[in-house]
């Protein structure tokens, strides 16, 4: 009797377990995420639906006027500039990232490690030592000026500091790596039979570029693209380090309305503006990925 | 004099060589994948490369296709040098072994995108492919991507997508080989009737001597980077040109023994039956007789046998028997194949002889 009744026991405890397990090692995750990412995101969402309070803070008054605000020509002019700046950086990005992260795929396997930890060493220094550094490179009196007119390039001082271009230098140099591993990544997995058979089959090198290598490694392209593209376009240290407080953008602006303007509603719905972007931006990420990798066989 | 002209033999007119691999080699580090490769193709010929895995067939192919750069060596093409050519600037087309289809494109795109970039009119495009699906049967599957694909279908799309270019050499790294028997069999005659409707030339790689066999016009048999004999499937069979090809291609008993006063003579059986062509030189040499040549003598039997045995098995191959015949000395039985029924069973004490057998002197080229 026993030896029947043990292994139903046994079958029950294992299906516990196998529902059990994942949730043990789920919870510690979740649980971060609930109480640091998803509390704060939601209670500060919330603030976008209330009143502004007389020295910062909100008084829970339903109010939707500040989305009308958010459309003031001021405002999408901020917007409409942080996207192109952003967006900008990223292309930036993707056109110096693509052939570098090609590059590494091509090196012995040895050499592949080394070069991606290489990519990631300007991440172990802290982000505002790195953007000072661009301040003593780029000011007037900085070191790319010296070299400019010592070699006769230009006679007078360039002023590249404070400018949108050196803000797009800043976002280019602060996140390549965020670029090039996820395109390493995907071009990693290419099989390079295909771009041979894409050779075989008579065409050049710039074809088998546009249509194989791109679409196959357009999930790469895209996480790239995404991880470039948010943090810069909510960055406030760069444009105000390195654009000197002239280039404002939607990061800048969602810090000043709650720290100095003390409009936490407007901060509030600037800030959902951006979430609400990030959002679409994954969901459609997810969506090409899905496509590019293939649905499940039917047949 | 004129009056003593004998008629000619009338022969068929030697055919243009297409393709000539001149003293080819290429080496891996310390793996020599081709050792001094010549061989010479035939316009519409169909030649099989024939060899056990790691012989280097595909590494022939891509250099022929130009994704290997050889060491040494020449490749022409109508007598021009194909090296010089990048890849994609070749006339030749290579159906490659692991297929190599494009995942992002549907089966329809994938066949077409060869023609696209001739910059064909697009109707052209559109019907060439069309009927070449047709051919391999895919028609149905035309919107279909390769992952929504058994494997048979998917080396179908890319035999459709090798021959839809109608290049002057077409390359096939083991076309078949991920086919069931049936479905084989039916490819193997699509593509020998492709061959002769389109009149490319073809290359296939196999490791399947019987595809081999039944497919080509010649063969080259290839072990260790090298050439081993280059032949017509039926002389590959009857003249081996080494021990390596008798024993590759088919099965063959093998007597190891000498040659010695224009005599094979093996150390246990004595002297043995076999045409030892004039000027052969004395030495080691070993004797090949296929099995259907064997003739097993029963007792009572008056023709002369050769070797005296026990039958230790018999099966039944459906219309053909198969002996294995254990004869003192040998550690390999001899094995016979006799059509009908089973002329001996085992345990039975049989004499074997035989009429045809093949005498080869090298181990390997
Ligand atoms: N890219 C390569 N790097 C190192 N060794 C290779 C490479 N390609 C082929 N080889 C070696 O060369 C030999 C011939 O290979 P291959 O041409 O693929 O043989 P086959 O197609 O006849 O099976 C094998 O020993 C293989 O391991
Ligand atoms: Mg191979």
């Amino acid at each position: 009797m026993s030896a029947e009744v043990t292994p139903v026991r046994g079958g029950r405890s294992r299906r516990l377990g196998r529902f059990i397990e994942p949730l043990v090692l789920l919870t510690p995750g979740f649980a971060f995420y609930a109480v640091l990412v998803a509390a704060p995101v939601l209670l500060v969402s919330s603030y976008a639906f209330a009143t502004r309070g007389r020295f910062g803070g909100v008084e829970w008054t339903w109010d939707l006027s500040n989305f009308e605000r958010a459309l003031e020509p001021i405002y999408l002019e901020v917007l409409r500039s942080s996207v192109v700046l952003a967006g900008i950086a990223t292309l930036v990005a993707l056109l110096l990232g693509y052939p570098t992260a090609y590059a590494i795929t091509k090196l012995p396997p040895r050499w592949r490690t080394v070069a991606l930890v290489l990519v990631v060493v300007p991440f172990w220094t802290n982000f505002l030592i790195r953007m000072y550094a661009w301040i003593v490179l780029l000011n007037t009196q900085g070191v790319l000026n010296d070299a400019l007119v010592a070699t006769g390039l230009v006679e007078d001082r360039v002023s590249m500091l404070y400018t949108p271009a050196a803000v797009v230098v800043g976002f280019v140099y602060a996140y390549l790596p965020l670029m090039i591993l996820p395109l390493y990544a995907s071009l990693e997995k290419i099989d390079s039979e295909l771009l041979e058979a894409s050779a075989n089959l008579g065409a050049s090198r710039i074809r088998t570029l546009w249509s194989v290598m791109v679409p196959l490694t357009l999930p790469g392209i895209i996480t790239g693209s995404i991880l470039v593209f948010v943090p810069s376009l909510g960055n406030f240290v760069v444009p105000e380090l390195l654009g000197g407080g002239k280039t404002v953008m939607v990061g800048n602006l969602i810090r000043d309305q709650f720290l100095k303007a003390q409009d936490w509603p407007f901060g509030s719905v600037l800030a959902m503006v951006v979430v609400v972007a990030l959002v679409v931006l994954f969901t459609a990420q997810a969506w090409v990925t899905r496509r590019v990798e293939g649905e499940p066989r039917h047949g | 004099m004129m009056t003593d002209a004998l008629p000619t033999v009338l022969e068929a007119p030697p055919r243009a060589p297409l393709v000539e691999v001149i003293e080819l080699s290429r080496a891996f580090g310390d793996v020599v994948a081709l050792d001094r490769v010549s061989l010479t193709i035939a316009e519409n010929e169909f030649f099989a490369l024939l060899g056990p895995s790691g012989c280097g067939k595909t590494t022939l192919l891509r250099s022929i296709a130009g994704f290997e750069q050889p060491d040494h060596g020449r490749i022409l093409l109508g007598g021009d040098d194909l090296l010089t050519r990048p890849p994609n600037r070749r006339p030749v087309n290579l159906m490659f072994q692991s297929y190599a289809l494009f995942p992002h494109m549907t089966v329809a795109k994938n066949v077409a995108y060869g023609l696209e970039r001739e910059r064909l009119p697009k109707r052209e495009v559109t019907e060439r492919v069309q009927g070449v699906l047709e051919i391999v049967g895919l028609t149905a599957l035309a919107k279909r991507r390769p992952n929504q694909l058994s494997g048979g279908q998917r080396q179908r799309v890319a035999l459709a997508r090798a021959i839809v270019k109608r290049p002057r050499l077409l390359l096939l790294d083991e076309p078949l080989s991920a086919l069931d028997r049936k479905v084989r069999a039916e490819m193997q005659l699509e593509l020998k009737r492709l061959q002769h409707e389109v009149g490319i030339t073809f290359v296939v790689v196999t490791h399947d001597q019987e595809e081999a066999m039944s497919l080509a016009d010649r063969i080259a048999v290839m072990a260790n980077g090298r050439v081993q004999q280059v032949a017509p499937p039926v002389e590959l069979y009857q003249r081996p040109a080494n021990l390596f090809v008798a024993d590759f291609v088919g099965t063959s008993n093998i007597v190891t023994g000498h040659v010695v006063d224009q005599m094979f003579v093996s150390k246990p059986l004595g002297p043995l039956p076999v045409a030892v062509p004039p000027g052969t030189a004395a030495g080691a040499a070993h004797l090949v007789v296929r099995p259907e040549n064997v003739r097993i003598i029963l007792p009572g039997d008056s023709s002369a046998g050769v070797v005296d045995g026990v039958v230790a098995d018999a099966q039944f191959h459906g219309g053909v028997w198969t002996l294995a015949v254990d004869v003192g000395g040998f550690d390999r039985p001899f094995l016979v194949t006799v059509p009908g029924l089973a002329p001996a069973s085992r345990g039975d004490r049989v004499r074997l002889g035989w009429d045809s057998a093949a005498l080869v002197q090298d181990e390997l080229v």
